[in-house]
């Protein structure tokens, strides 16, 4: 009996080992990478490769100023599409959550959240590249606003589903109209929350690549124009890394290291609000 | 003479009072039109939603119609690829995303599930876990153009001299380095799902089955995890949904090749495409309508596939969160 | 000016099927301070939010009947209009967790964008928050947030940012069941003086409470308005065996 129980005690101990194991060793990979793109990438990095643009094949120097601007250009318009519309939707599935079309709003979020973002590109160049004649930074803004739709519907969804039902009360019973009681309290009160979401889904959309593929496509000028195609990091990362010459791979290298740069501050700036919310709380 | 001026200061406060409370009943009046305007407005944007999902979908059918007509259902199990001479099948990709796809998904599945059984389980709480629980998260994090650009420089050259050792043609790129990638891109997704579900298994179901006598392992295997059962088969649904969309990285890796080899052996190590892959290299240079509405309906079958797979992972996890 | 502040007459309401409050007719003097009373769930609270139409936030609600407020009908007039005219207080304390105690105070007015100078401004707030008997104990903090207040001083900011509002009338529903005795003296202290100026309206699930503050008191069960009188006759000789059951405790 009692060495049934040793048995049974050694296999827990053998599990929890394995289990320790596994969970652990799967960082390794991310490490690795993480570590390669900053060592190829951080010696890329001078002010030269941030404000030149390319350089023709063979000559030397050369920088992603075109993509570094074009990524922000291009996100920064997805924003202003997406916030607004993904917040006041957010706010309509907080509020109404009871009705019809609250549910099946909810379901198209679950279906936007789902769709591979090529496809997304597929649909916006017949919606917007093909009637217009031409790639530009509109359409890649308005592929990426949808994919950043999701993200900040649901954020400001459970934000402010989260918050207390006397909050609204108190404003309404002060002769506060519906509009102003979810625009100046509500709203505010669960500011952090959204603006998690809305980090949350720029650091999402900065590093993404396929939905720009025919809709932004890529211009190796410095632009500033939304009619026109427009070069972006994570698309210059695509082009350089699969060209077969040496100064464009590493070029690629550090674009790389900045985009990651970027997606990591993002994060930690998303996890800062989270956690400054809960406390709130 | 007082009488008066008490009447009319009366008058004058009572005529006060009266403009003030017409100006406050026009404020109201002026605010209630407002607040109707603005649950319009919140009704339109929920509308939005609903039009562009339907316009996604309208617009994938109407694209794909020309290739629907002139090939048909036969599109799909279609051999042979060939654009120049208009010759479209689209079984190399069928079988390219389902290999690449599945066999992410069996390498992922114990690292998951590890994740899921030592966040929820094991250390719920302190610093180790949070480190964990944000180093998996970061994994997905990362843009899958880097995990592309990555692998093609610094895995594709170890997998070449790994199959050159095995004795298959040592191409490097191909279906089985996409997996390797692709299934640790996918682990965050299962792993943390999984983990809210293990956290949320209820105390007096385990501290039964202790009080029985069980050890830490008999309790998670047979309380724990079949409690999540579902959840946790809703995580791998996620999973794979996320893996049958991915482009970038796949491409990259991938090798773009629409021939399908000829032994099993031979399509898993070497180059292939996937119908996401293929979508991305050849929409720009699809010169004939055809040639193109073939690739919107690889776009529509990629649609259709892994909406359905992930509304129903939500709607399992949904079921799990009402209770 | 007319007595009757607020006149309720054949007011029924629903909660879908649910028929919680049962043909209620009652008359509300001015400057009095009203008690009601009655076990839960006798429709006491759904009766305090059907007079400033708060019952329409829950869905499936609905009232019938004739609210009057100074002679007009509330179910008839601008809802914002009447929620401005009437106050109201809540269980537990909510003030803005986002705003100071100076802007808690004058919310009615910044949330509804009305302009009002520096020194009006100040005014308000002294006088709010002196008849809410809170100036001393937060005039050097007017521009902190109100979340470090005590439950009873939260409250009586709660009842300051009605009283800047100039209501006609302010209910308060079941204003110290959150709070702890000393706060729950201090609330009571206040309804004496606020009644000079106000006529309150006071939900309480608490007996004593009920005929210490109130000059009338209503009872309520199971949705209907049993008896209605001044308070020392309705505790010392109600006309009701059902009030006088509740009095005497043979139901909670």
């Amino acid at each position: 009996m009692e060495a049934r129980i040793g048995l049974r005690n050694t296999k827990s101990i053998l599990f929890k080992s394995l289990i320790i194991f596994l969970a652990f060793v799967i960082t390794i990979p991310l490490i690795i990478v993480l570590l390669y793109i900053i060592k190829q990438g951080v010696t890329q990095v001078n002010w030269h490769f941030l404000t030149k643009i390319p350089a023709p094949v063979g000559e030397a120097g050369g920088g992603i100023a075109n993509a570094l601007l074009g990524s922000f250009i291009i996100v920064a318009a997805a924003s202003v599409i997406a916030i607004p519309i993904g917040m006041l939707a957010g706010i309509y599935l907080s509020e109404n959550g009871r009705t019809r079309l609250a549910y099946y709003a909810g379901l198209c979020v679950d279906v936007l959240q789902g769709v591979p973002s090529i496809v997304i590109g597929i649909v916006v160049y017949f919606w917007l590249v093909k009637p217009m004649g031409t790639f530009s930074a509109i359409s890649g803004s308005i592929a990426l606003a949808i994919m950043m739709l999701p993200i900040v519907i649901r954020a400001t969804e459970q934000t402010l589903l989260l918050l207390p039902p006397s909050l609204k009360e108190a404003a309404l019973s002060l002769g506060v109209p519906y509009h102003r009681v979810i625009l100046k309290v509500v709203v505010p009160c669960g500011f952090a929350g959204i603006l998690s979401g809305i980090t949350l889904s720029i650091a999402r959309i900065i590093g993404e690549t396929a939905p720009l593929l025919f809709t932004a496509f890529g211009n190796p000028y410095l632009s500033t124009s939304l009619s026109k195609p427009m070069e972006t990091l994570p698309h210059v990362i695509f082009t350089y890394a699969t060209s077969p010459y040496d100064d464009w791979h590493n070029l690629a290298w550090g674009a790389s290291f900045i985009l990651l740069l970027f997606v990591l501050i993002l994060n930690i700036f998303t996890k800062l609000l989270t956690r400054k919310w809960k406390i709130q709380l | 003479m007082e009488k008066k001026d008490d009447i009319n200061s009366f008058a004058k406060k009572a005529k006060v009072t009266l403009q003030m409370k017409n100006k406050r009943l026009d404020l109201s009046h002026s605010q209630m039109k407002w607040e109707t305007i603005f649950r319009r407005i919140l009704i339109v944007m929920s509308v939005i939603l609903l039009i562009l999902v339907g316009g996604i979908l309208i617009t994938l059918i109407m694209q794909s119609m020309p290739s629907i007509k002139s090939l048909g259902l036969g599109f799909l199990w279609g051999k042979v690829w060939d654009p120049v001479n208009n010759i479209y099948g689209a079984y190399p990709f069928l079988i390219g995303t389902l290999l690449t796809s599945f066999t992410a998904l069996i390498i992922s599945i114990p690292f998951s599930y590890a994740v899921s059984i030592y966040l929820g389980e094991y250390n719920s709480k302190g610093w180790l876990s949070e480190l964990l629980k944000n180093t998996i998260e970061l994994i997905a994090a990362v843009p899958s153009i880097i995990y592309g650009f990555w692998g093609l420089f610094v895995l594709v050259p170890i997998i070449r001299s790994f199959e050159a050792k095995i004795g298959v043609a040592p191409y490097g790129v191909g279906i089985f380095t996409s997996s390797l990638v692709l299934a640790v891109m996918i682990i965050p997704y299962a792993a943390s799902l999984g983990t809210s579900l293990i956290r949320m298994v209820p105390s007096p179901l385990k501290e039964g089955a202790y009080a029985l006598g069980a050890t830490r392992f008999e309790v998670i295997r047979s309380v724990v995890l079949p409690y999540t059962r579902s959840g946790l088969f809703a995580g791998i649904l996620l999973s794979l949904g996320r893996a049958l969309g991915e482009t970038m990285a796949v491409t990259l890796l991938i090798g773009n090749t629409s021939q399908l080899a000829n032994s099993f052996k031979n399509i898993f190590f070497g180059p292939g495409n996937t119908m996401a892959s293929v979508i991305a290299n050849e929409f720009t240079e699809a010169d004939h309508t055809v040639y193109l509405s073939a690739l919107i309906e690889l776009g529509l079958v990629l649609f259709l596939v892994t909406v359905i797979i992930n509304v129903i992972g939500k709607r399992i996890i949904s079921g799990y969160t009402n209770n | 000016m007319e007595n009757t502040v607020v006149s309720a007459e054949h007011i029924n309401a629903y909660y879908g099927d649910n028929h919680a409050i049962k043909d209620v007719n009652i008359k509300i003097n001015r400057n009095e301070v009203i008690a009601m009373m009655g076990p839960s769930g006798c429709g006491k609270t759904t009766f305090l939010r059907c007079i400033n139409r708060m019952h329409e936030l829950i869905p499936n609600a609905r009232a019938e009947g004739v609210m009057k407020l100074d002679g007009e009908d509330v179910y008839k007039m601008n809802v914002i209009y009447v929620r401005y005219k009437i106050g109201m207080v809540f269980q537990r304390p909510n003030p803005f967790p986002n705003l100071s105690i100076y802007e808690n105070v004058i919310a009615g007015y910044l949330l509804n964008g009305i302009k009002i100078s520096k020194s009006d401004k100040d005014f308000i707030v002294e006088k709010s928050l002196t008849s809410a008997a809170l100036w001393n104990e937060v005039k050097d903090s007017l521009h902190k947030k109100g979340t470090f207040l005590s439950g009873g001083q939260q409250q009586r900011l709660c009842i300051a940012r009605a009283i800047a509002m100039e209501p006609e009338v302010i209910l308060f529903d079941e204003p110290t069941s959150a709070l702890d005795p000393i706060s729950t003296s201090s609330v009571e202290a206040l309804f004496h003086e606020l009644k000079a100026k106000y006529t309150l309206i006071i939900v309480t699930h608490n007996m004593q409470q009920a005929a210490r503050v109130s000059d009338k008191t209503a009872f309520f069960y199971v949705g209907e308005l049993v008896e209605f009188d001044d308070t020392k006759t309705m505790f010392t000789s109600p006309k009701d065996t059902r009030t006088q059951n509740y009095i005497t405790g043979r139901f909670s």
